[in-house]
């Protein structure tokens, strides 16, 4: 996936660094710490002293929104604007001892739908900025069909999706858009609730930030909301999301940014990270998603599209509930890398036997390829057949293979003569077999 | 355009992948193709200036390149590029090929290229209607006219696939790997594809199902089209609206895979980096449903594509569609360890760069020793001022008397007893940088100061810098007043015949500054004829990068040798006819001063 979400005390970063090149009328403190627990922010203050001298606001920096209505930004101690480094440490660590839950979705105040339970690891501390919410502006940015459009509004905040339609102005601009085509469309249109005195100054601090999302290859941006006070802004909140496929380009530019899994998301199983690992290295492609461990269906297919269509395959005829995973080798991997794919599906699924004493099923399945070696692929393959082929027969493991391409006569002699050898349940078929026919095949047995 | 590939389209590829390359050519001679449709590779880092590659049984030399512009330019009718650059790469590459121009679509390999990149790509493209497939894909193909690359897979494949003739459907996908899945799905259950196209798998593709469409729905070989989708995207809406609107006439067979995402939220990435739903119209299910509300053949379940597609074909009643005699690519082929380019022995007679030598070798074919050195040299033929001019240069080169380093050498041989060859060539191993050089070198630093423009005093200046004399200027007792004569004959010949002789021009002004310091440095024959050889081939229409070629190749250096070899042969021919003895050096012309040698 290309485009992925990052952490606002990422995106604050990468915008204070570029700060003068893209906003050389404003200044911006870039007071902001990201921790994990209250002793890393109290030995934070000992560098950044604004943690001592200010009032501050905390929450968490998870990707995720709606932190007000879930009463996890912390603001106020007493009364608005008290809350010291003490408080603001013992309440992340209150907040970060033991699971929490938090609503997506509100009607009113009121929470609709279920809510998402994780642990709360990360956290940004921010100096409290008093100011006016007439001083509070809304700019955003993404791309939508062919063109960017930027978003601009005189009101931030959280009910900005409420009003979106009277309250933001957009802007669409095509890739090939000039700086000054940019420049001159943003003054034009200036959303006209914007005060007198800062119309000018908003003006110029969107064609800065447009500029940022452009240069800096955001996929999205958000700030919501900023504050304008002359010619000083404070950056309240802020969503991004990076084109990561851009990251070769960037490296200066974004600095050392982090994807974290989204709160709530399960964490990465260590297989699905060697996995991921592995692709990273490989000019070939690798890719892995566990969906249910512990289910009977387990798929090793070659090719993007392959995958998807014996993925819905297994899914209209058996049901998602028997599809254990998905994900696809392509790109012509070589035998190791094959090997270790095989391997690291085989040592899964033969973890447990079928709950409902049910024998397992493993899919190799394939379209005709252009151009991987069917034979040279398959022989790695038939490498982790020969380390697991007794905790395979443990499981009732029966193995259906479907392939063509270069070499596939020869992959499928081959893999056939070694299951047969080590007294594996095998059937194989080649492009004269309907690509999916195999699932049909092993849901009749 | 109605076809996006005809039987004459030529590529250009970029990157010397030579597997991918190899299944062209072998497509080519499988479906007898008459010229290669790979005209050029571009491969900046390689010395080499071709690659071989085998057509058929037989092998070929395609020409490479440093950069897409010379290839463009040697290549002009190559009007495909085939991007195989990485993703890094990629998007220079094919920026750099539409500023150039010339070229009707661009096929990109490379997944993952920057977002914006490939948008602005795309963009630019479609501004100079360019047509892009790709990002990450694995192209496109005509049946019988021309494939890109690896699509198809193997020629056995193909073959099953019936990939080699043109069918009736025209094929969209946006996998590469289930458009060779569906070729195979459509030979078994229709006749095949007329064209077709897999778009891509990243998130900004150039062309999409509309534009491939919309134009095969104006090639009439088309009769029916066949969409594969994904999840993801709103693509297949516009062919739903080309539809409703009359623009796509033809019956349309569509399916979208990824039914599954609709099971699991959207941290699930299935398929591609295209596919993933971010509002329900983009789900495969909601898809499909709205295509086949419009009026699409959408099957149940991908399993039953095959059943639909054969209810569809079979529903148009087409003609049968003959099938073609094909060539039979040999299974065991082997590379040839030497290549000629020059002169070929194999048939009747033998002929120089394609003449028999019974039309140039007798005198009533008034060719001369200058046609054949231009067709065996130079495999042109040069007009008659040119070859005269070599043969020119041959007769002044021929002998210089008997002091000269490689006379002496060739005359002391002689008469150690040795044969006429191993006299000859102890004298031809002395030219080089200090004897006879001076032709190869007047081109050269004539050349560079003209090329640079730099006038004769910044030259002399340069030359003083560089260390070295002004090879080609001076001599022993030659001067203006006292003109060597095989100068001014040359010059003189050179002022008649040639069309111009702007290097001879420049050094002559060279030659006004140098004389006026010394009497005798005038531009002596080794200069005026190394810089007149660079004025005919400029004349002639090399471009200065040959002629920089031939300079640093020797071929100036290889006129002197063939000349001089006359002479040379003369003498030691000379010395057997005298019978002379065996030489030895007189001693008293050796100044001996041999200390004794320390001890370290």
């Amino acid at each position: 996936m290309a485009q992925k979400a990052i952490r606002e005390y990422d995106a604050k970063s990468i915008l204070a660094k570029h700060w003068d090149k893209y906003f050389p009328d404003f200044t911006y403190a870039y007071e902001t710490v990201m921790v994990q627990n209250g002793s890393e922010l109290k030995e934070a203050a000992k560098t950044a002293s604004w943690l001592n001298e200010k009032t501050l606001v905390a929450k968490p920096d998870m990707l995720f929104g709606k932190r007000g209505m879930n009463n996890l930004v912390l603001f106020k101690d007493a009364k608005p604007g008290d809350v010291s480094l003490e408080k603001a440490a013992s309440w992340i660590d209150e907040k970060s001892t033991g699971e929490q839950k938090v609503y997506f979705s509100f009607d009113g105040d009121t929470p609709t739908g279920e809510p998402s339970i994780d642990k709360l690891t990360n956290f940004i501390v921010e100096p409290f900025t008093p100011h006016e919410q007439s001083e509070e502006y809304y700019v955003s940015a993404t791309c939508v069909g062919d063109d960017d459009v930027i978003y601009m509004s005189a009101e931030g905040g959280i009910a900005i999706e409420e009003n979106w339609d009277e309250k933001v102005t957009e802007i669409a601009f095509p890739i090939t858009a000039t700086e000054e085509e940019i420049a001159e469309k943003i003054r034009a249109n200036v959303p006209k609730d914007v005060a007198d005195k800062d119309k000018a100054n908003f003006a110029e601090f969107c064609i800065g930030f447009f500029k940022a999302y452009r240069e800096l290859n955001f996929a999205y941006l958000e700030i919501n909301p900023f504050v304008m006070q002359g010619n000083k802004i404070e950056l309240l909140d802020m969503v991004a999301k990076l084109d990561d496929t851009a990251g070769f380009m960037m490296v200066e530019e974004w600095g050392d940014v982090e994807y974290p899994t989204a709160f709530g998301m399960e964490a990465k199983s260590p297989e699905v990270e060697a996995i991921e690992e592995a692709d990273a290295k490989t000019g070939a492609s690798l890719k892995l998603t566990l969906l249910k461990p512990e289910a009977r269906i387990w798929t090793m297919v070659a090719g993007g599209g392959a995958s998807v269509v014996y993925a819905d395959t297994i899914a209209d005829m058996a049901g998602i509930d028997d599809l254990a995973n998905y994900g696809e080798y392509s790109g012509g991997p070589t035998t190791g890398e094959t090997k270790f794919y095989a391997e690291t599906l085989l040592d899964l699924m033969t973890r447990e036997p079928d709950p409902q004493g049910r024998g397992k099923v493993m899919i190799i399945g394939g379209a005709i390829a252009n151009f991987t070696d069917v034979a040279k692929t398959f022989t790695g393959i038939i490498q982790a057949f020969e380390e697991y082929a007794d905790k395979m027969k443990a499981v009732e493991l029966k193995i259906y293979v479907r392939r063509g391409g270069p070499n596939y006569e020869k992959g499928l002699k081959d893999i056939k003569e070694a299951a047969d050898r080590l007294g594996l349940y095998i059937e194989v078929y080649g492009p004269e077999t309907h690509v999916t026919d195999i699932v049909r095949m092993a849901l009749e047995k | 355009m109605e076809q996006l590939y005809t039987r004459d389209t030529q590529a250009i590829f970029w990157n010397n992948n030579k597997t991918a390359i190899q299944r062209m050519l072998d497509y080519d001679y499988t479906i007898k193709r008459e010229t290669p449709s790979v005209a050029a590779i571009v491969a900046p880092t390689s010395g080499n200036k071709f690659e071989k590659f085998f057509f058929g049984p037989d092998e070929v030399m395609i020409p490479l390149f440093k950069t897409t512009a010379a290839a463009k330019a040697a290549q002009p009718q190559a009007d495909v590029l085939l991007n195989f650059a990485s993703f890094r790469t990629a998007y220079d590459v094919t920026m750099e090929a539409l500023e150039i121009g010339g070229f009707s679509s661009m096929m990109i390999t490379a997944e993952g290229i920057p977002e914006r990149l490939a948008r602005k790509m795309n963009q630019t493209a479609r501004e100079k209607n360019v047509i892009i497939i790709g990002p990450a894909t694995v192209g496109a193909i005509t049946p019988g006219a021309f494939k890109v690359a690896n699509i198809g897979g193997t020629i056995t494949n193909i073959v099953n696939s019936k990939l080699h003739r043109a069918g009736s459907c025209g094929l969209v996908t946006r996998s590469g790997g289930l458009f060779n899945e569906l070729s195979n799905i459509i030979a078994i259950n229709a006749d095949g594809i007329a064209e077709g196209v897999a778009i891509g798998g990243d998130r900004f593709v150039g062309s999409v199902f509309i534009d491939n469409m919309l134009r095969m729905e104006k090639n009439p070989a088309v009769k029916y089209m066949i969409l594969l989708g994904e999840v993801g995207g709103t693509e297949e809406y516009k062919v739903i609206e080309a539809i409703k609107s009359g623009a796509i006439t033809k019956p349309v067979v569509a399916w979208c895979i990824g039914t599954i995402a609709k099971y699991y939220d959207s941290g699930v990435q299935f398929g591609h980096a295209g596919a993933s739903a971010n509002a329900e119209s983009e789900t495969a299910e909601y898809k499909n449903r709205a295509m086949a509300e419009a009026g699409i053949h959408v099957p149940a379940t991908f399993n039953d594509l095959p059943a639909k597609i054969k209810e569809v074909f079979e529903s148009l009643n087409l003609p049968e569609i003959p099938e073609p005699e094909i060539n039979i690519v040999p299974t065991v082929r082997r590379s040839k360890e030497f290549i000629c380019t020059i002169s070929d022995d194999r048939g009747e007679e033998c002929t120089y760069a394609g003449f028999p030598i019974s039309s140039v070798a007798t005198p009533d074919t008034g060719k001369g020793i200058g046609d054949v050195i231009s067709l065996l040299w130079f495999k042109k033929q040069y007009p008659k001022w040119a070859t005269d001019f070599i043969e020119t240069v041959l007769k002044t080169v021929a002998d210089h008397g008997p002091a000269v380093s490689g006379a002496h050498n060739a005359k002391v041989t002689a008469r150690a007893g040795k044969s006429v060859v191993e006299s000859l060539v102890t004298g031809l191993l002395t030219i080089g940088p200090r004897f006879g050089g001076a032709i190869d070198g007047a081109a050269k630093y004539f050349k560079y100061a003209d090329d640079n423009g730099l006038d004769p005093k910044a030259f002399l200046k340069y030359m003083k810098g560089e260390g070295v004399p002004i090879p080609g200027i001076g001599h022993r007792i030659k001067s203006l007043k006292n003109p060597d004569l095989r100068v001014t004959g040359l010059m003189n010949f050179a002022a008649e015949n040639f069309p111009s002789t702007p290097l001879l021009d420049y050094a002559r002004t060279v030659e006004a500054l140098t004389t006026s310091k010394k009497e005798n440095l005038i531009l002596n024959v080794d200069g005026t004829i190394g810089i007149l050889m660079v004025d005919m081939w400029r004349a002639l229409g090399y471009s200065e990068t040959e002629i920089n070629e031939f300079i640093d190749s020797g071929t100036l250096n290889a006129f002197f040798i063939v000349g001089r070899s006359i002479g040379f042969i003369g003498h030691v021919l000379d010395e057997k006819r005298l019978a002379m003895p065996m030489y030895r050096h007189p001693m008293d012309d050796i100044l001996y001063d041999v200390p004794v040698a320390e001890k370290i």
